[in-house]
């Protein structure tokens, strides 16, 4: 099943991936920046698909790409003039040689691994595994994720709150 | 050529790489902050290359990977969530969101 257009599919989403990741870099506008960042939202939901993972794919766009990269969009609105575009803080090459040597040591490691024996089929369909899984070995976890949620909105919305008091 | 599971650990070291640079590297806060969502996405490739190629153990659950990333999004959305909130509550105060004007902290 491992076609050969699982590859082709790999590699362009891989480089769009990268390559709207360097375009944050980049970009001077921040808006651009956001639109940017969902692109590589997308690549990398494309990239869930071709993994055979479907309905993790399509919660990647749903939160990320759709709720994520409005929310960014909001803050930015709401922080007009921030006087300081995307420019860069002084760590700008110190940060690029720390980034560098992180991912170079971490791709070393993935190819000296030996992983052992892989599988080579995927998953027909996820989602019903990943609903019994979610309300049978992990419920705790799961109801725990609300309440968390929960407590995020109350916190976001207090914080941004207008002060009415005053 | 065969796509296997090294190309995608590659490809998520070097989008992690990216978002580490872009939140070293930046000054405006919300842009920090895209930088760290850069950085789970990277981890939620890996889960799910890994959920993917790695045969489970007898007993385990064949899909426990991608359900660690469907937590990982949910607590992403919080902290993106809470992290765009601080964001807009510092420039109301302090008109930036400029990290290096930020430093009442410092001394």
């Amino acid at each position: 099943m491992d076609g050969v257009g699982v590859t082709v599919a790999f590699w362009v989403l891989g480089v769009t991936a990268v390559a709207s990741a360097v375009g944050i870099m980049l970009a001077r506008n921040l808006l651009h920046a956001v639109l940017w960042l969902i692109l590589t939202f997308v690549a990398l939901a494309g990239l869930f698909i071709t993994l055979t993972a479907d309905f993790v794919a399509v919660a990647q766009v749903l939160v990320y790409a759709g709720a994520v990269g409005v929310l960014v969009i909001f803050a930015i609105m709401l922080t007009p003039n921030s006087a300081v575009g995307n420019s860069e803080t002084r760590f700008f090459g110190a940060g690029f040689v720390v980034a560098t040597v992180l991912s170079g040591i971490m791709a070393y490691v993935a190819v000296k691994t030996d992983w052992g024996t892989l599988k080579s089929e995927g998953f027909a369909s996820t989602a019903q595994a990943i609903g019994q899984a979610l309300l049978d070995r992990y419920v705790l976890p799961f109801e725990i994720a609300s309440v968390l949620l929960i407590a995020a909105m109350v916190g976001a919305i207090v914080l941004v709150r207008a002060d009415q008091e005053a | 050529m065969h796509v296997s599971l090294e190309h995608y650990l590659i490809l998520s070291a070097i989008l992690f790489g990216m978002g580490l640079w872009i939140a070293l590297a930046k000054r405006n806060a919300i842009i920090i902050l895209m930088g760290i969502e850069l950085m789970l996405n990277a981890v939620n490739l890996t889960l799910i290359a890994f959920n993917r190629f790695v045969p489970a153990p007898a007993g385990r659950s064949p899909i426990a990977g991608q359900v660690f990333v469907i937590f990982v999004i949910t607590v992403a959305a919080a902290e993106a969530a809470v992290a765009l909130a601080l964001a807009v509550a510092v420039y109301r105060n302090r008109s930036t969101v400029d990290i290096d004007k930020i430093d009442l902290l410092k001394f």
